[in-house]
């Protein structure tokens, strides 16, 4: 009763205001996240448990946690719902991290190098 | 219940949305209260914090001439006699996984207005979120015993201990305050004040339920630090 009177009350508003905060999605979604996130983290244990090295090893790691992140960023924090004023203006500016982490890598190497030679 | 627009209506999606939102007078963060949009801002700061510290981490761990301390051994836990590797930080893991997905529920129950279930998950989320800081302190204390410090460790590199205690101290730190508001947050809504849209203790701002959505962003974001670091400091 009080269930279909919300909702009867949230269409009508849908219709009177186009412009709704209230966001509504199937508890399956986020089951299924749930389950995904466990699944990944299971596998990203595994390649520590298991040992992989190299290459295999950083690469799985770096595959499951963007997977990971992408995930609880897209589901859990309705990013895929949000307008995409608010994506960019979130999503992108961390990109630049990457530039800041390029940038450091050579230093620590530089560091690396000048320590072992003195 | 629904955020009306001072403005014209929002403009079509896709890139002459984007253009027009940014365009727009007042807001360019349409159909998002004001709340949430700030939330956002205040994690995107918080996401440049976390990856200054990792990014340190990495630059020191680049430059260290001894060998960096081997994660898996130095996080394993002896079950039955048996070396098992990082198994207390992949419980960890799961626990904030966990209270993730209790979070996404209470979000979820919250729109719908089901005032126990909400306060119940709310509840839920901030117990795990307590066992996950309680294995983080006995973690450090089982740390500080073996005699690491943010100075010297038994292994190898010295900026192992420092890397450790800043970035698990301060991800930790993050868990804490959102178990307190957690319960904050759990206490208003089983006494309705979100419903009848009370104001708040420190704010004039009417109790909604987009508070929950707000404080689960906060929450959310706690756990995708977590697999940052779990991915960069442990497995790596």
């Amino acid at each position: 009763m009080a269930h279909s009177a919300v909702a009867h009350s949230a269409v009508a508003q849908s219709k009177a205001v186009p412009q709704q905060a209230v966001q509504h999605h199937a508890i399956g979604v986020y089951l299924w996240v749930w389950a995904l996130l466990f699944v990944l983290s299971i596998f990203s244990y595994m390649v520590d448990y298991l040992g992989f090295e190299g290459l295999l090893r950083w690469g799985l790691i770096t595959f499951f946690m963007l997977f990971k992140a992408g995930l609880i960023v897209a589901v859990f924090m309705h990013m895929a719902w949000e307008r995409l004023a608010i994506m960019c203006a979130i999503l992108l500016p961390p990109g630049l991290l990457v530039f800041l982490m390029g940038l450091m890598a050579i230093e620590g190497n530089t560091t690396f190098l000048s320590r072992l030679g003195f | 219940m629904a955020y009306v627009a001072p403005t014209r209506p929002a403009a079509s999606q896709g890139l002459k949305g984007l253009v027009s939102d940014w365009s727009s007078d007042q807001r360019a963060f349409k159909n998002v209260p004001w709340g949430k949009a700030m939330m956002w801002i205040f994690l995107l700061s918080d996401t440049f914090i976390f990856a200054c510290f990792l990014v340190s981490y990495m630059t020191v761990r680049i430059s260290a001439t001894t060998p960096w301390p081997d994660a898996s051994i130095v996080f394993g836990l002896d079950v039955a006699g048996k070396p098992v590797p990082l198994l207390l930080i992949a419980i960890m893991t799961f626990v904030l996984i966990s209270s993730s997905g209790t979070m996404a529920l209470a979000v979820k129950n919250g729109y719908e207005k089901n005032r126990k279930t909400t306060a119940i998950l709310l509840v839920l989320t901030a117990i795990l979120g307590a066992t996950f800081v309680g294995m983080q302190a006995f973690e450090w204390t089982k740390l500080i015993l073996e005699g690491v410090r943010p100075w010297t460790n038994p292994w190898g590199a010295e900026q192992f201990g420092a890397s450790f205690f800043l970035i698990t101290g301060f991800h930790g730190t993050h868990v804490s305050i959102g178990v307190i508001f957690l319960i904050i947050m759990a206490v208003k809504v089983l006494r309705g004040a979100l419903d009848d849209q009370r104001p708040g203790f420190l704010t004039g701002r009417k109790g909604r339920y987009e508070m929950v959505e707000t404080l689960g962003l906060y929450w959310h974001f706690v756990d995708l630090v977590w697999v940052f670091i779990f991915a960069f400091f442990y497995l790596w």
